[in-house]
């Protein structure tokens, strides 16, 4: 009896965006007098980060303080329509439908305040502290929120925008399924270090190494977080759970997490992550979706590693104890 | 389109690792969900449902459940509007095929068929046990080989157990030609991969409260992925213009998938409707774990025809993805797994089908990768088996088969932005894997 130790690989790609598109997210984006600018949408944050990276792609276009954003959603009665967040979507349209209403609205700023400073407004630029400036000059300057004070009380001019982000419909051609079904790949690979004790069949994910090329990462600590935590998820599957244990057999369904068991922090694997950035050209400054695909390239991994262990190759999910050790039962008939 | 610059660097705010706009509400508990809402005079909604796989419904009697103290309302598919609907006709795919409340039939486990509201949960509960159901039991299909024979007895009245794409009994993908290339391959390998389904397992279970209004429209506080998706099927199901509807959320403990079908809401809208009143409906975990829609189990067969040098030169898959009783999303996904195949590969002869098929278990649905984190298990798994059997480096084998910027995708689409080489590469690095130099040359921006 032996604790064996095998590496497995995988590598993948995951499309960015609803499938066969038609799917639209609209964002609008207005100014109070605080200077605060207020993103509206209707869109959800699953915990995911949605409302931080529409905050930052918010910040980044219209050229202020990360801070000054407020995010604002999802009520259907003062936020503007979004299909909902699946399908590896809200980064790429949230984002895209963000930028393009910052952008109206970054010109509206840029034309106030060209009004107000008497100079014009393609020689303004901001300087991501909250200040519109003339280009060049240290003294011909504005902050946002005397801006947008005189813009309301003032200038009588609105500070707003809006943006949406549409990915027409394909239609798939009957015969020889022709279609354009997504608006980017991401990719990723994976490589699992397991043991495979061959007495209990127990099989321990020690490390996981994760490279993903995500387009850009808006926010490389959540991008990380999605990498790890849908390994984790990854493991979950390969190794735990099932809600139909004897499938197709409809009996014996675990009915809480007394019975469904998931793999706690200390039965996840130590994890490297790296990721590389290739600018997806229709993407919100390059991003692609990497929210769904993060608990792919885990899972044929691990299996690939028990097989590099121990010799058992799995081909049913969940990899049991169970399933290991018949596996070497019939390898040592066999032998 | 709208990246104003896709240089790398020269951002302020893009790249940094800002701290997340929720992370003080989540990990101080201050954070606000649909559930912390509670108005006066809430009702709480719960289920009878299906205790068969497959059965006609010989008699429902509600009368014990209306004397249970507490209980103001027993909801049948008599007080659904329109109580045949399908969420995916919003996009144009599929017709009405599921039933709110059971009609004449259940065709799974768990299948909802009376809804009772009450003052409190517990006699809600306690009502919905006081239903009684007569049922004559049907021959349940559990196996989706099973389901899709000639003779296999049809589910539901549109007669067929699968998914119809275009007069085709599956979604296809054809590119050159798959027989001839098995023809030309030194190797074939023909193997199949099984999943279960598998729950999403969100921290914060499926639920909503609806709220009528003093102007005459309904508020429904909800945890969906997806809020003008869920109106617009809850206003189709209720029959009333969709500005009668608000759906309020956004802030949602997990998903997964999961909250994406639209379950609890329209039965919730009508019992709040009914009763004038604020009406609660969430799960509870057993339902979350099995009423709930899974992630399907998928059955899929790969057979490819690969020369001595490791090319794959043809590659037949054929997907089953276990739907359950009803669509939900599962059409969708079949296509979408049809577009995923044969992986990120260029192979000239691809010969793909892709069924979307009906069985007597809960529906499945979206669930985090869905059409495609089943596919990559049994294509990285094949992958990896044809190596072995080749004795060749099983990053190698992926390396001279990875798709590249212009090459044709089995889906007649030019592949562009494409990076598999180069995550491998790094891969390699990280745990030093050595590569040969010509395959360390490799790069996904030169054509083949």
């Amino acid at each position: 009896m032996a604790i064996l130790r095998g590496r497995g690989y995988a590598a993948v790609n995951y499309p960015t965006g609803m499938n066969l598109g038609g799917d639209p997210t609209q964002a609008l984006v207005h100014a109070t007098t605080t200077g605060n600018f207020v993103v509206s949408l209707s869109s959800v944050d699953l915990g995911q980060g949605l409302k931080t990276v529409a905050a930052q792609v918010a910040a980044e276009t219209l050229g202020l303080p990360y801070e000054n954003i407020i995010v604002d959603t999802a009520d259907t009665d003062t936020g503007p329509h979004c299909m909902g967040t699946f399908a590896s979507r809200g980064t790429h349209r949230v984002g895209n439908a963000v930028i393009m209403a910052a952008q109206e609205a970054r010109e509206a700023m840029l034309e106030a305040a060209a009004e107000e400073l008497e100079v014009d407004a393609a020689d303004l630029e901001t300087d991501g502290t909250g200040f519109i400036k003339l280009k060049g000059s240290e003294e011909k300057k504005i902050h946002v929120v005397d801006l947008a004070l005189a813009a309301h009380f003032k200038l009588g001019r609105t500070i707003a925008g809006r943006g949406i982000f549409l990915k027409e419909r394909s239609y798939p051609e009957p015969e020889t399924g022709k279609m354009d079904p997504d608006s980017a790949q991401a990719h990723a690979c994976t490589v699992a270090e397991v043991t495979v004790d061959d007495e209990t069949g127990v099989v321990e994910v020690l490390h996981m190494y994760n490279v993903y090329e995500v387009g850009r990462a808006i926010n490389p600590a959540m991008a990380r977080q999605q990498i790890e935590g849908g390994a984790w998820m990854g493991v979950s599957h390969a190794l735990y759970e099932t809600t139909e244990p004897y499938y197709p057999v409809r009996e014996h369904g675990p009915r809480d997490f007394e019975e469904y068991l998931m793999p706690g922090p200390a039965d996840n694997a130590q994890m490297t992550s790296e990721i590389i950035e290739f600018p997806a050209a229709n993407g919100p400054y390059g991003a692609k979706g990497i929210g769904e695909m993060t608990a792919n390239a885990p899972i044929p991994a691990i299996a690939n590693a028990i097989y590099d262990a121990c010799g058992v190759r799995l081909t049913e999910m969940p990899f049991t104890p169970e399933s290991i050790l018949r596996g070497l039962d019939e390898l040592r008939a066999r032998a | 389109m709208s990246a104003p610059t896709t240089e790398a660097g020269g951002f302020d705010v893009v790249g940094k690792p800002v701290q997340r706009l929720d992370a003080m509400g989540h990990v101080t508990g201050r954070t606000q969900y649909f559930e912390d809402y509670n108005p006066a005079g809430m009702l709480h909604l719960k289920m009878h449902r299906s205790e068969r796989h497959h059965a006609n419904l010989v008699e429902v009697d509600t009368s014990e459940a209306e004397k249970v103290k507490g209980v103001v309302k027993v909801l049948t598919y008599k007080d659904v509007p329109k109580n045949w609907y399908t969420i995916l006709t919003l996009i144009n795919v599929g017709y009405p095929e599921e039933v709110v409340l059971a009609e004449k039939k259940v065709l799974w486990m768990g299948e909802p068929i009376v809804a009772v509201v009450a003052t409190s949960e517990r006699a809600a509960l306690e009502g919905a046990a006081a239903v009684k159901v007569t049922y004559e039991d049907l021959e349940p299909i559990f196996d989706v080989e099973e389901a899709i024979k000639p003779d296999a007895f049809p589910l539901k009245p549109h007669g067929t157990n699968y998914f119809e794409y275009e007069g085709h009994h599956c979604r296809r993908v054809r590119l050159g030609d798959v027989e001839q290339g098995f023809a030309e391959a030194d190797h074939i390998f023909e193997f199949k991969y099984q999943s279960r389904p598998i729950e999403q397992a969100p921290t914060e279970t499926t639920g909503c409260i609806v709220e009528p209004q003093h102007n005459g429209r309904l508020k429904i506080y909800s945890d969906t992925q997806a809020c003008f998706f869920t109106l617009d099927n809850t206003a189709l199901i209720l029959d009333v213009p969709f500005g009668k509807l608000q759906v309020v959320g956004g802030t949602v403990g997990g998903g997964f998938g999961g909250k994406v079908d639209v379950t609890v809401e329209p039965i919730s809208c009508i019992a709040a409707m009914q009763t004038g009143k604020p009406v609660k409906y969430v799960y509870d975990r057993y339902e979350e774990m099995q009423i709930s829609s899974p992630r399907a189990a998928e059955r899929i067969y790969i057979k490819d025809g690969v020369m001595n040098d490791g090319r794959i030169i043809a590659r037949q898959c054929t997907l089953y993805a276990d739907a359950g009783a009803y669509s939900r999303h599962s059409p969708y996904a079949a296509t979408k797994a049809a577009a995923h195949m044969p992986g990120p590969y260029t192979i000239p002869n691809v010969h793909i089908d892709s069924w979307c098929v009906y069985t007597n278990r809960t529906p499945s649905s979206a669930m985090r990768g869905f059409g495609v984190t089943i596919g990559d298990f049994a294509l990285e798994t094949q992958m990896d088996r044809i190596a072995r059997e080749l004795d060749m480096d099983p990053l190698a084998l992926r390396l001279i088969n990875a798709y590249r910027d212009g090459d044709m995708k089995a889906h007649h689409k030019v592949a562009e932005g494409t990076a598999l080489i180069e995550v491998i590469q790094k891969a390699a690095d990280l745990v030093g894997h050595e590569l040969p130099g010509e395959l360390r040359a490799l790069s996904s921006r030169e054509g083949r």
